[in-house]
C-alpha cells in the first residue's frame, strides 16, 4: 500500500543554518503518528515542507505517492494541516471560512453534509453563524481543525494543536481525532505534551537538532529507553559518582532516576548505603515517554 | 450571509470552483466593508468634483463645447477605478499576510495562475463598482454622454487590470502596513494627480508635457476620456497599446512571483 507520507533524505538550510539534515520517514496510512522534540529542533520546519510552505533544500517529500513539489495539487488535496499560530480571518463566521476552505479544494455544496458533521464533531455548531473575530481563543483553536478538515483530507498534520488549550477542550479535541483515525484518516501531530502522544500514538518519531534520533512504536521505545523511574527522597545530600548517569532529575531533595531493569534498583540503594546515604521515602513508577525524551535529547549535550 | 448561499446556487464547474471560491471571498471581503471600500471613495470623489467644478468653472476650458465639470468628471471616474483596483488587492493581501490568514489558501491545490486571476478580478470588479457609483451619481448633477463606449471599457478594464496587478505585487512585497503606506502616498497618488485629471497636459509648460507622458496614469485618464468626448491629448489607439503592453508585463512579473513563492513561501 501506498504510504500516506513518505520524506526522504530531506534537507533544509537557512542561510548557514542546516534546519534538517537528510530526514528520513514513512509514515503508512491509517497510522497515528506523533512527531516530538524540543523547540528548534525542526519539526515545524518538516511540517512546512510537507504543506508546500517551505521548499526543501534536497530530498523528495510525497503524499499518498503525490511529489509536494512537482505534483503539489494533488498531494495537498490529500492533506489538511492544522497551523501552529491561532490564525483566522476577521471577516468571515465559521460556516463560510468552511464553505470558503472546502471551496478551495474544489468542493461545492455536495460538502455541506460533511462540514455539519465536522462542526457537530468540534462542538461548534452553536458557533456556526458567529465571526471568527469574536471567538474565544478555544472556539478558535476548534475552528482551525475545523478549516484543514472541511475537505475531508485523507493524511491530517496537526501542528501543537492543545498549545494553550484547556484540559476539557483538549479531551474533546483527542475523542474527535481518535474517531477522525478509527475511520481510517492518517494523524500526525506534534506536541510538547508527551502524556498526549502516550496515550493516542502507535508510533513515535523524536527529532533533534534536525535529525530524527528516535523512531519506534511507543511501546518499544518505552520498553527500550526506561524501564522504570526510582524517585527517592534523600534531603540535601552530595550522590556517588557511579549513579549519577542514571538520574535524571533532582529537586527540592528528591532524586528521579531512569532505570532500565530492576537490577539497578539493588545498584542505586547500595551506592546509597556505601555513601551513608538515607533513603527517607521511595516511589518505583513505570516510565513515560518523557524520560525516553530526556534521555535522548538528553545524551547528546556535550 | 443569505448572499453566499444564493451564490453557491451559481453551478460551477468542480475545476474552476477553486479560484471561483477565492474571488467570492475577495469580493465578500470589500462588500462587508462596503461603506468603506465603495461608499467612501463615491464621496471623496464628488467633493473633488463639486470643490475642483466650483473654483475652476469659466476659468478653465480644456476641449471646445466641453464645460470644466463635465471634462472633470471621466478624470476622476478613473482615477478612483484606479486607486481602488490597486487598493483592493494590495490591503486583501498585507492584511492576509500579517494576521497570518493567508496561509489558509497558501495550503490549497490552487496554481499561481489561479491566485492571480481571482485577486486581479476581485481587484477590477472593486475599481469598477466605484467607477461606476461615482459616475451615476454623477450623471445627476451634470449632462454627459458617452461617445465610444467600448473605448471607455476597455481602459476602464485594462486600468483597472493595471492596477490591480501592481496591487499585488505591491502587497506580497511589503511586510508591514507603513510599506504599503510608502507605494500608496508615493507612487499612486503622485500619478494620479499628476495624470491629467484635473486639466490637459497641453496647458503645462513643454517640459512638464514630455514628464506626464512618463506617467502611466496619463494613458489611461487620457483614453478613458476619449472614450467621453471623442477627444484626448493624444491617440487613444497609443494610449491603449501602452496601457495593454504595460498590464502585460506587471501580469507577467506578479506571476513570476507568486510561481516563485516570493515573500509567501521560504
Amino acid at each position: 500500500m501506498t504510504p500516506a507520507i513518505r520524506i526522504d533524505n530531506i534537507h533544509k538550510h537557512f542561510g548557514n543554518l542546516h534546519a534538517l539534515k537528510g530526514i528520513d520517514l514513512t509514515i503508512a496510512q491509517g497510522e497515528f503518528f506523533a512527531l516530538l522534540g524540543p523547540n528548534g529542533a525542526g519539526k515545524s520546519t518538516l511540517i512546512g515542507i510537507l504543506a508546500g510552505l517551505i521548499k526543501p533544500s534536497a530530498g523528495d517529500v510525497s503524499v499518498m505517492g503525490f511529489d509536494v513539489v512537482n505534483q503539489y495539487q494533488q498531494a495537498r488535496q490529500l492533506l489538511g494541516i492544522v497551523p501552529q499560530e491561532l490564525v483566522f480571518d476577521p471577516f468571515f463566521n465559521v460556516r463560510e471560512m468552511l464553505r470558503f476552505q472546502a471551496g478551495y479544494f474544489g468542493r461545492g455544496p455536495e460538502n455541506d453534509a460533511w462540514v455539519d458533521e465536522i462542526l457537530e464533531g468540534l462542538g461548534l455548531t452553536d458557533k456556526a453563524h458567529t465571526n471568527m473575530r469574536k471567538l474565544s481563543g478555544g472556539m478558535k483553536r476548534r475552528a482551525l481543525i475545523a478549516q484543514a478538515l472541511a475537505h475531508k483530507p485523507p493524511v491530517i498534520v496537526l501542528d501543537e494543536p492543545t498549545a494553550g488549550v484547556d484540559v476539557e477542550l483538549r479531551q474533546m479535541l483527542w475523542e474527535f481525532i481518535k474517531k477522525l483515525n478509527r475511520d481510517g484518516h492518517t494523524i500526525i501531530l506534534t506536541t510538547h505534551y508527551l502524556e498526549e502522544a502516550e496515550t493516542l500514538c502507535s508510533r513515535v518519531g523524536m527529532m533533534k537538532q534536525g535529525e530524527i534520533v528516535a523512531l519506534d512504536s511507543t511501546a518499544n521505545l518505552l520498553n527500550k529507553f526506561a524501564a522504570k523511574k526510582l524517585r527517592l527522597t534523600l534531603g540535601e545530600v552530595v550522590l556517588p559518582v557511579e549513579i549519577l548517569t542514571m538520574l535524571r532529575s533532582q529537586e527540592k531533595g528528591i532524586f528521579t532516576f531512569a532505570l532500565s531493569d530492576m537490577a539497578q534498583i539493588e545498584l542505586v540503594l547500595a551506592a546509597l548505603r556505601g555513601a551513608n546515604i538515607k533513603v527517607l521515602d521511595m516511589q518505583l513508577n513505570e516510565a513515560d515517554l518523557e524520560d525516553v525524551f530526556l534521555s535522548l535529547v538528553g545524551q547528546h549535550h556535550g | 450571509m443569505a448572499k453566499v448561499y444564493k451564490m453557491y446556487g451559481i453551478s460551477i464547474s468542480p475545476r474552476f470552483r477553486g479560484p471561483w471560491t477565492l474571488l467570492k471571498k475577495e469580493m465578500l471581503r470589500f462588500w462587508r466593508v462596503g461603506f468603506q471600500t465603495v461608499a467612501a471613495p463615491v464621496i471623496t470623489a464628488l467633493l473633488y468634483l463639486l470643490i475642483f467644478s466650483h473654483v475652476l468653472a469659466g476659468h478653465v476650458q480644456v476641449y471646445q463645447d466641453v464645460p470644466y465639470t463635465t471634462f472633470l468628471i471621466p478624470g476622476l471616474i478613473m482615477m478612483s477605478v484606479l486607486q481602488n483596483a490597486f487598493a483592493n488587492s494590495s490591503s486583501s493581501l498585507i492584511q492576509s499576510k500579517v494576521m497570518g490568514n493567508l496561509i489558509f489558501v497558501l495550503l490549497t491545490p490552487l496554481t499561481h495562475f489561479e491566485f492571480f486571476i481571482a485577486f486581479l478580478c476581485a481587484a477590477i470588479i472593486r475599481g469598477l463598482s466605484v467607477g461606476l457609483c461615482i459616475y451615476l451619481v454623477a450623471m445627476w448633477v451634470v449632462d454627459i454622454h458617452v461617445l465610444h463606449p467600448w473605448m471607455m471599457i476597455a481602459f476602464a478594464l485594462l486600468g483597472s487590470a493595471l492596477l490591480g496587478a501592481f496591487g499585488i505585487i505591491a502587497g506580497i512585497w511589503a511586510d508591514r502596513f507603513d510599506q504599503m503606506a510608502v507605494f500608496q502616498n508615493f507612487i499612486i497618488m503622485p500619478l494620479s494627480f499628476l495624470s491629467g485629471v484635473f486639466y490637459s497636459i497641453h496647458s503645462l509648460p513643454p517640459f512638464w508635457q514630455k514628464v506626464s507622458q512618463l506617467n502611466p496614469f496619463f494613458y489611461m485618464i487620457d483614453g478613458f476620456r476619449y472614450g467621453f468626448f471623442g477627444q484626448g491629448d493624444i491617440s487613444p489607439w497609443v494610449s491603449l497599446l501602452i496601457v495593454g503592453t504595460s498590464f502585460l508585463v506587471l501580469a507577467l512579473i506578479t506571476l513570476k512571483m507568486l510561481k516563485s513563492g516570493y515573500k509567501l513561501r521560504t
